[in-house]
């Protein structure tokens, strides 16, 4: 770990400044940068962000393959979330469909849904709609614009193969070679992140046996802004509103049976779907092309190593339950990015333990409780055990009578609860 | 004194030291650990963003005085700092990496030994030495901006002390302490709480009873020729686990800005 002869090299980088990223180098000459953000997905793109917006110089390290997604993907963004991009100038509000309120029900196949419904209604708190959709590719563009005009970020095509830290700062091998350094090293690169296996980050992986299969569906009736989520015995059933009588669809169900979903045609799916879902949404389709998610719980041991720190499904991937997937990882984004640039303006060496350190102890515990709620809120609805299922319904019911409790939901929902973040206030 | 001390070529002037011979030995057998925030320095790498949060708009104000149009990435750039009882350098490093040009002392040589060799790796300018501040007074140094972090509540003689703080401040320029209150309070989180219960700092590190109490700092920097300018409290959220600064919680931990007028 102690590598004097990269001290040299790092003399420079005492200098935390809103100058341009340098140039590229020759090959073998390292570039130097206060932070590297490896993975260019959206957590990682939002980070290159909200740093370059906070002055700091950042090389945004993309492998292929990780930009613009095209499988109809569509994300529920807490309100908190959307905070953080309107302040990024990355929200593309034109393209988002509010969530007025979400409608909870339990159901088993062929029959009606319970009765026991339970409501939550962006009415009842202060702050508006509780989220809102919005479709990968707009929401992409719209970071990438505002990236497109941020010179302290530069966007490299590659990915980290290695890296090394030191006293002074880090030093990160490219796939053809080239050398950067930095302070520190972002791992923003998923569930199997590279960051963390180079940083000797273990995790702890629990497959749920599940696969979500997404579609962009097309229905006859207005959804009125209503978010449904069926908890059925092979998994939660998300009907998710999008801009016009649209909806964006997220099935899990026990793997077998997803895939069996996955092959059928599409009247032979659409029929399947109205089997689940009833009436409310009118005639249904077309529901175009579908993809498939394996769900699992992917938890890093660890959320820092020396001059690393992990961020968005890289430090833990949940179950898509309820959405708090990208949510999450834009906490931890809006948390590093707050830690990294007021210990620059303090004069603090950015990658130092002291420093990660903040980041870790705030989202860590958050983190922890995210993924043991969202697992152990789908272990209860995904069991068709009778007295289980009639508990459920009753703390269901329970749930719903009592004001103070629901609200306490819904800010939960809206991600407005914890120690926010600035940039999500 | 050990007559090991007393033969220390770098410190043999400093007969007319303001340091206690215990207070120093305890803080000798620390120096190696001292950059390890989970360390022993634990609580003042806690307490470290407050006091440079708390210190670097005063510092600014004084660099902007001078030198108005200094880089923006180096907002300190140009200004000569003293850190007295600058221990490892954790307040020393990130304002020389903020553009000041700062001296560092510690009466303690180990110390030093330990933040040189830090700030070496760090590739950072500090220049480190083992000295008193009264030694460096006697020199004739001066500078811009003289800190004094949690040192006046292990200092004999705080009246005369803060006199050689005034000595080595130029005109104009400004003494900044913190240290702790002495209130109940203060004996129940920093003596009984850090020390006995949480064991954050060995027993001994603190006596309560040298604390002194923002009106009497006050006094004493008055009669240096240093006028106060704002006290500011340090307050720790043992839920959050962080410290933040308040205009009104004196109560434990505080810090004072004071400038030397004429």
């Amino acid at each position: 770990m102690d590598n004097p002869a990269l001290a040299p090299h790092l003399l420079d980088m005492a200098r935390i400044s809103a100058r341009p990223a340098p140039p590229a180098g020759p090959d073998r000459t390292p570039e130097v940068f206060d932070a590297i953000v490896a993975g260019g997905g959206l957590t990682g793109t939002a980070l290159a962000l909200a740093l370059g917006r906070g002055g700091l110089r950042v090389a945004l390290v993309e492998p292929a393959g990780t930009g613009r997604r095209d499988d109809g993907r569509a994300y529920a963004l807490a309100l908190a979330s959307v905070r953080m991009l309107r302040a990024l100038g990355a929200w593309p509000a034109a393209q988002a469909e509010p969530i007025q309120r979400i409608l909870v029900a339990d159901g088993r196949p062929g029959e009606a849904p319970s009765p026991l419904h339970l409501a939550f209604d962006a009415g009842e708190i202060e702050e508006g709609p509780m989220g809102h959709m919005i479709e990968d590719a707009p929401l992409r563009e719209a970071v990438e614009t505002a990236l497109a005009g941020l010179p302290e970020v530069r966007r490299i095509a590659g990915a980290v193969v290695s890296h090394r830290a030191g006293p002074a700062g880090l030093s990160a091998r490219l796939g053809d070679g080239r050398m950067l350094e930095a302070r520190v090293l972002v791992g923003a690169d998923g569930r199997r992140s590279p960051t963390a296996r180079q940083a000797g980050i273990g995790r702890i992986e629990r497959p749920y046996g599940q696969t979500a299969v997404t579609a962009s569906l097309v229905h006859e009736r207005p959804h009125g802004g209503t978010a449904h989520q069926l908890f059925l015995p092979g998994g939660p059933v998300a009907v998710l509103p999008l801009p016009g009588n649209r909806s964006s669809l997220v099935w899990s169900e026990r793997s077998a049976r997803a895939a069996t979903l996955m092959r059928m045609e599409e009247a032979e799916f659409l029929e399947a779907l109205r089997a689940v879902l009833g009436g409310f949404l009118g005639r249904l389709g077309p529901a175009g092309p579908r993809s498939a998610f394996p769900l699992g719980l992917s938890l890093a041991e660890a959320f820092t190593a020396p001059r690393v720190a992990l961020a968005g499904d890289a430090a833990r991937a949940v179950h898509p339950v309820a959405g708090q997937g990208l949510n999450a990882g834009l906490r931890d984004v809006a948390a590093l990015a707050e830690v990294l640039t007021e210990a620059a303006a303090r004069g603090e060496d950015i990658g130092a333990e002291a420093v990660l350190g903040r980041y870790a102890r705030w989202r860590r515990f958050d983190s922890a409780l995210l993924a043991v709620a969202t697992d152990g809120f789908n272990r209860l609805f995904s069991n068709d055990w009778g007295p289980l299922r009639l508990v459920r319904d009753l703390g269901m019911a329970a749930v719903g009578r009592m004001g103070p409790l629901r609200r306490a939901f819904i800010r939960e929902a809206a991600g407005l609860t914890g120690e926010l973040p600035r940039l999500m206030r | 004194m050990t007559s090991e001390r007393a033969e220390d070529p770098v410190r043999g002037a400093d007969s007319a030291s303001s340091i206690d011979a215990a207070e120093l030995a305890k803080f000798e057998a620390m120096a190696a650990r001292w950059w390890d925030p989970a360390g022993p320095m634990a609580p003042l790498h806690a307490m470290n963003p407050v006091r440079l949060d708390w210190m670097l708009p005063w510092l600014r104000s004084l660099a902007g005085e001078a030198r108005p149009d200094a880089d923006p990435g180096r907002p300190l750039g140009g200004l000569r700092v003293l850190d007295v009882g600058c221990g490892g350098g954790l307040v020393a490093e990130p304002l020389a990496r903020l553009g000041a040009a700062v001296t560092g002392i510690d009466p303690s040589a180990e110390v030093i030994a330990a933040a040189r060799a830090h700030a070496a790796q760090a590739g950072l300018a500090v220049d480190y030495q083992a000295r008193t501040a009264e030694a460096l007074a006697a020199s004739g140094a001066v500078f811009d901006a003289v800190l004094a972090l949690e040192v006046v509540e292990h200092v004999e003689d705080r009246p005369a002390f803060l006199c050689t703080l005034a000595a080595l401040v130029r005109p104009g320029g400004l003494v900044l302490l913190s240290t702790l209150n002495r209130t109940a309070r203060s004996f129940a989180l920093a003596v009984v709480g850090a020390e006995w219960v949480l064991g954050w700092l060995p027993r001994g590190t603190h006596d309560w009873r040298r604390f002194p109490r923002p009106e009497e700092l006050s006094g004493w920097l008055a009669a240096a020729g240093l006028r106060p300018l704002g006290t500011t409290g340090f307050v720790f959220h043992p839920l959050r686990g962080a410290w933040h600064l308040s205009e009104e919680d004196l109560s434990v931990n505080y810090a004072i800005a004071a400038r030397r007028d004429g």
